[in-house]
């Protein structure tokens, strides 16, 4: 066992000779072994970005294939099945495999350098939520290649995805490869949180952090309270569907909306897990181009705070039309509408940031700022869709595939982008282009609202959901031309801002520590920054260390050269859950290849049950065994290190 | 706006017409939140905006000034919808969410993988009969809808008279229809059940009491004997093909895991709102269903030339 460290740190001064032995101890390795055994977050933030990107990528492709199919009445580009399984593919692909890892990607890369950690709580936790996202979401792609992708939606109602109406793999490999990624999230959400309330700079207390940091944090308690009840869905579906078992078999005492409470009790929190933290980069982030401090902070916080709390109550506004009682419907109708609050409060603060602050239009601000019409937009359709009788006409038309759209690629995408435009020069050192910026806005900008605004009418005319192909009804025709034609034009968008990245990567003006002249910490050290953060660990007075002598903000002030040095091994300090006062030193772990061994024996257990083979769910089994085993031995220098620091007191 | 089948912005029916203030004040409050947020954003940014070409560094930055009464006056103002919203609602589910205490007609309807079967009630057994995926009632009064899920959920839904109800298996769903107005009311399956789950419509067709009172009369009656020899030999091969699925009332086809074909000819669509009735219409979707409704639970038939002719011949006495 290791006995906790309550060395007294010495404090100092930032030196070249400083750095030179804190890179020494936090560099990864050069080449592949680098490559597998890394945890340095920023390292796996950046792989989790790209990553997610290229399954945005994906799931794009499969819009337009859809698109082409839909772009007239009565086409037969695609089979129902084909167009079946692209568009429970392209649900799962951006909900699953996009809109959250793009997410924990960013906060990945960037809370440590937000909260003047030198990374995050569990460095290898984090590294192993990595590799278990890349291979969940090859096994689903598996299954989409080899023609078994989800073929239900990516709500994947019941009996539909039992085996008598849906023999194939298809629900196999989504079930399947949904409680793997479920592992993924989980231990992803658990790192957040104690890196949240553990690891932040000494003197970062809670009501100066970042709104980002809230964002994500809420995002993740809310994480490990609902993935277990879609991970058991799932399990309990796979049982069914293998095993005979009955929970979802209505002829044997089973019941289907045991599926949908299941579903959406994850599923409707989980849509707010995919937004606030992207409107936490807005909150962040535009107020530093209206070189002003974010209005409100402490309602923004709390009501991002209560957007969850009230996103726990809601879920039935998936299932208004299943035959409730009318009493629990009033009840679900009433948080729904209820939860425009919150929401409101963030909307206001940010039009009041701009109305009061002197805008700087950059491209991050285009972005940032459209998301707030785009916000809007997608929170009002919510709106209606809360009222259950005015429900009971818009549920599964096109109104709410555009509601949807308005909240996913509006509250998620383009604060992503936006984001991207912020903090690219931060990770690579270098800036994305402006003026291919202002193209790339108003080409996704444009594109984005003639496809997805008309659809609100394709709604209110009636046309369902999920059909593969339409008859010619009055209106319906021009309305999905014209949504089609708008699709092709926001894809240009985004491959405008493919094209930006890759060229900036190259070509790019060199970044400085800080281009934007930004208030927070990860501005404070070089672009890109050193793999250990901080060379000192800062001491934060106010919640804008890099502005307060300018804002005059509180009497004392951030020291960001003078602090902790800790370089006697791979260190950062843990602090206290409020008020972050220093609390003992975190010894980190070295690089490792256990997160990898483990995730590879998990992909062979997975594999095997998909497969029912149960040599290779043992050999999985064995592998992830030894890649925990691994994990857990002990190591020798530590253990000299902590007996020496007890020895020395006392 | 007005011709869409599917649309219910031109609600017919009680219950669609109950939901529709409610709508058209929901949607114009959201149309014009939306545009009085735009308009902030549009003059907010361009009232104090930097000129371009400075750089941001340049900018002082300054606390500005007190930006949370906008968040209170926002929230005050917003509140005011909200609430009124919120009561509306509530009146509205009261008014169209409790089903009719003495319906006039009480339907049993169950949704299959992609069809629906209509089972009218009777006083007694000889007052019922079966139908499929056309649905009268008589006009001017409530009519009781019970759902039943043969297979995976489905939802029913006519959006000129009424929003929509899921058909679920395990349990049965009420919806009720009431309209003032004659006429054909378009239905559609609106929860995703499978492969056609675009081509799984129906058809309300809303009639006066007597006109109501002569088709209920009139499928009542079993299929009439066939008249011609060809129509007989058509029989035949209804009664040895069609038969494994499908029901003719009077004749010994009496499967009932596909639509009721007794009054076939009376309906205005066939393969549940996929075609429409006519001959050739018909000899196609006998022959090649899997070319026209691909997925379909029924399969090609490849008859002869001459059983083909014979059987249109039988199916075209089904009045």
């Amino acid at each position: 066992m290791r006995a906790p460290d309550y060395r007294t740190p010495r404090t100092g001064i930032d030196s070249v000779e400083h750095q030179g032995k804190l890179l020494r101890m936090w560099e990864t390795a050069p080449g592949i072994k680098g490559f597998f055994s890394t945890v340095d977050h920023k390292e796996i933030g950046i792989r989790y970005i790209v990553t997610a990107f290229v399954f945005l990528g994906l799931g794009g492709i499969e819009a337009l294939v859809m698109r082409m199919q839909l772009a007239g009445p009565n086409l037969s580009l695609l089979t129902p099945e084909q167009y079946n399984q692209l568009f429970s593919t392209h649900g799962m692909t951006m909900i699953f495999l996009y809109a959250s890892p793009i997410l924990s990607g960013f906060s990945n890369y960037l809370w440590p350098l937000l909260l003047g950690s030198r990374d995050m709580a569990f460095p290898r936790l984090n590294a192993l939520s990595y590799w278990i996202y890349l291979a969940s979401g090859i096994f689903l792609y598996v299954g989409f290649i080899t023609g078994n992708g989800p073929n239900d939606g990516w709500f994947n109602y019941v009996p539909y995805a039992s085996k008598q109406f849906n023999p194939g793999l298809n629900e196999d490999f989504y079930a399947l490869g949904m409680v793997f990624l479920g592992i993924s999230v989980t231990v992803g959400a658990a790192n957040f949180i104690v890196t949240a309330f553990r690891t932040r700079a000494p003197g970062m207390s809670l009501n100066r952090l970042p709104i980002l940091v809230w964002g994500t944090l809420t995002a993740s308690v809310a994480n490990l309270v609902v993935v277990p009840a879609v991970s058991l869905a799932f399990f309990l579906l796979w049982m069914d569907r293998q095993f005979g078992t009955h929970f979802f078999d209505v002829g044997e005492g089973g019941h289907v909306l045991l599926w949908q409470h299941l579903f959406w009790i994850f599923g409707h929190p989980w849509v707010y897990a995919i937004v606030l933290p992207a409107m936490g980069m807005v909150s962040d982030g535009l107020p530093v181009f209206c070189r002003r401090p974010l209005v409100g902070y402490s309602v923004v916080a709390l009501s991002t705070v209560a957007t969850m709390i009230l996103g726990f109550g809601v879920w039935v506004h998936h299932m208004f039309a299943t035959g409730l009682p009318d009493l629990g419907l009033a009840f679900f109708s009433g948080a729904s509408i209820a939860i425009v609050v919150p929401s409101a409060v963030a909307v206001f603060a940010w039009i009041a940031t701009i109305w009061l602050g002197r805008p700087v239009v950059t491209t991050s601000f285009l972005f940032f700022s459209s998301m707030i019409l785009l916000f809007v937009i997608g929170g009002v359709s919510g709106f209606m869709t809360a009222s259950v009788p005015v429900d009971w006409q818009l549920t599964d038309t096109y109104f709410v595939v555009a509601h949807l759209h308005y909240v996913l690629i509006g509250i998620n995408v383009f604060p992503v982008v936006g984001a991207t435009y912020f903090w690219f020069p931060k990770i690579t050192g270098r800036m994305l282009d402006e003026r291919l910026g202002r193209w790339n806005f108003w080409t996704m900008f444009i594109g984005f609202n003639v496809a997805f605004l008309p659809m609100h009418l394709t709604g209110l005319l009636g046309m369902p959901r999920r059909v593969y192909t339409y008859d010619a009804y009055p209106g319906w025709e021009a309305l999905n031309l014209l949504t089609s034609a708008g699709s092709w034009v926001f894809a240009v968008g985004v491959l405008l801002f493919l094209v930006n990245i890759l060229r900036s990567l190259k070509v790019g003006a060199l970044a400085t520590q800080n281009p934007w002249d930004a208030p927070t910490l990860e501005w404070s050290v070089s672009s890109p920054p050193p793999p250990y953060n901080f060379a000192v660990i800062p001491t934060v007075a106010s919640r804008h260390p890099l502005w307060e002598s300018r804002l005059g903000e509180d009497q004392a002030l951030s020291s960001l050269d003078r602090g902790m040095l800790l370089d006697s091994g791979k260190e950062t300090i843990a602090t206290s859950a409020l008020d972050a006062a220093p609390d003992m030193i975190l010894e980190m772990p070295e690089d490792s290849f256990a997160p990898l061994v483990l995730t590879a024996g998990l992909s062979g257990l997975f594999a095997g049950l998909l497969l029912i083979m149960w040599t290779v769910v043992a050999i999985g089994a064995v592998l992830s065994a030894a890649g925990l085993l691994l994990w857990l031995w002990p190591r020798r220098e530590l253990r000299e290190r902590a007996s020496a620091a007890e020895a020395a007191h006392g | 706006m007005k011709t869409s089948p599917l649309g219910y912005l031109d609600a017919a029916g009680m219950r669609a017409q109950h939901i529709l203030p409610l709508t058209w004040f929901t949607l114009s409050v959201s149309i014009a939140v939306c545009l009085v947020i735009a308009v902030l954003l549009w003059v907010g940014v361009r009232r104090r905006r930097v000129p371009s070409g400075v750089d941001i560094a340049g900018i002082a930055v300054e606390r500005g000034g007190d930006g949370l009464p906008w968040i209170r006056v926002g929230l005050l103002i917003a509140a005011v919808p909200l609430a009124a919203t919120l009561v509306w609602t509530m009146v509205v589910l009261a008014a169209v969410a409790r089903v009719p205490a003495n319906p006039a007609l009480v339907l049993d309807i169950t949704a299959h993988q992609w069809w629906w079967d209509v089972h009218y009630s009777g006083a007694l057994p000889p007052d019922e009969f079966e139908t499929a995926n056309e649905i009268h009632i008589p006009v001017g009064q409530p009519v009781l809808v019970r759902l039943h899920a043969a297979d995976v959920i489905h939802s029913f839904w006519v959006p000129k008279l009424s929003g929509k109800t899921d058909v679920i298996p395990g349990q049965i769903n009420q919806s009720w229809l009431e309209t003032e107005q004659p006429g054909r009311y378009l239905g559609q399956c609106s929860e995703f059940c499978g492969y056609q789950h675009a081509h799984m419509q129906f058809e309300v067709v809303a009639q006066a009491a007597d006109k109501f009172a002569a088709w209920r009369a009139a499928q009542l009656e079993p299929a009439a004997a066939p008249a011609s020899a060809q129509a007989a030999r058509g029989l035949e091969v209804v009664q040895l093909r069609c038969a494994l699925c499908h029901q003719v009332r009077g004749t010994s086809a009496g499967a009932v895991s596909a639509p009721d074909l007794t009054h076939l000819m009376s309906r205005r669509t066939l393969a549940a709102g996929t075609l429409l009735n006519t001959p050739g219409n018909l000899a196609g979707w006998i022959q090649d269903p899997q070319d026209l409704k691909p997925g379909s639970l029924m399969p090609n038939q490849y008859l002869s030339a001459q059983q083909l002719t014979d059987v249109l011949a039988y199916l075209e006495t089904l009045r």
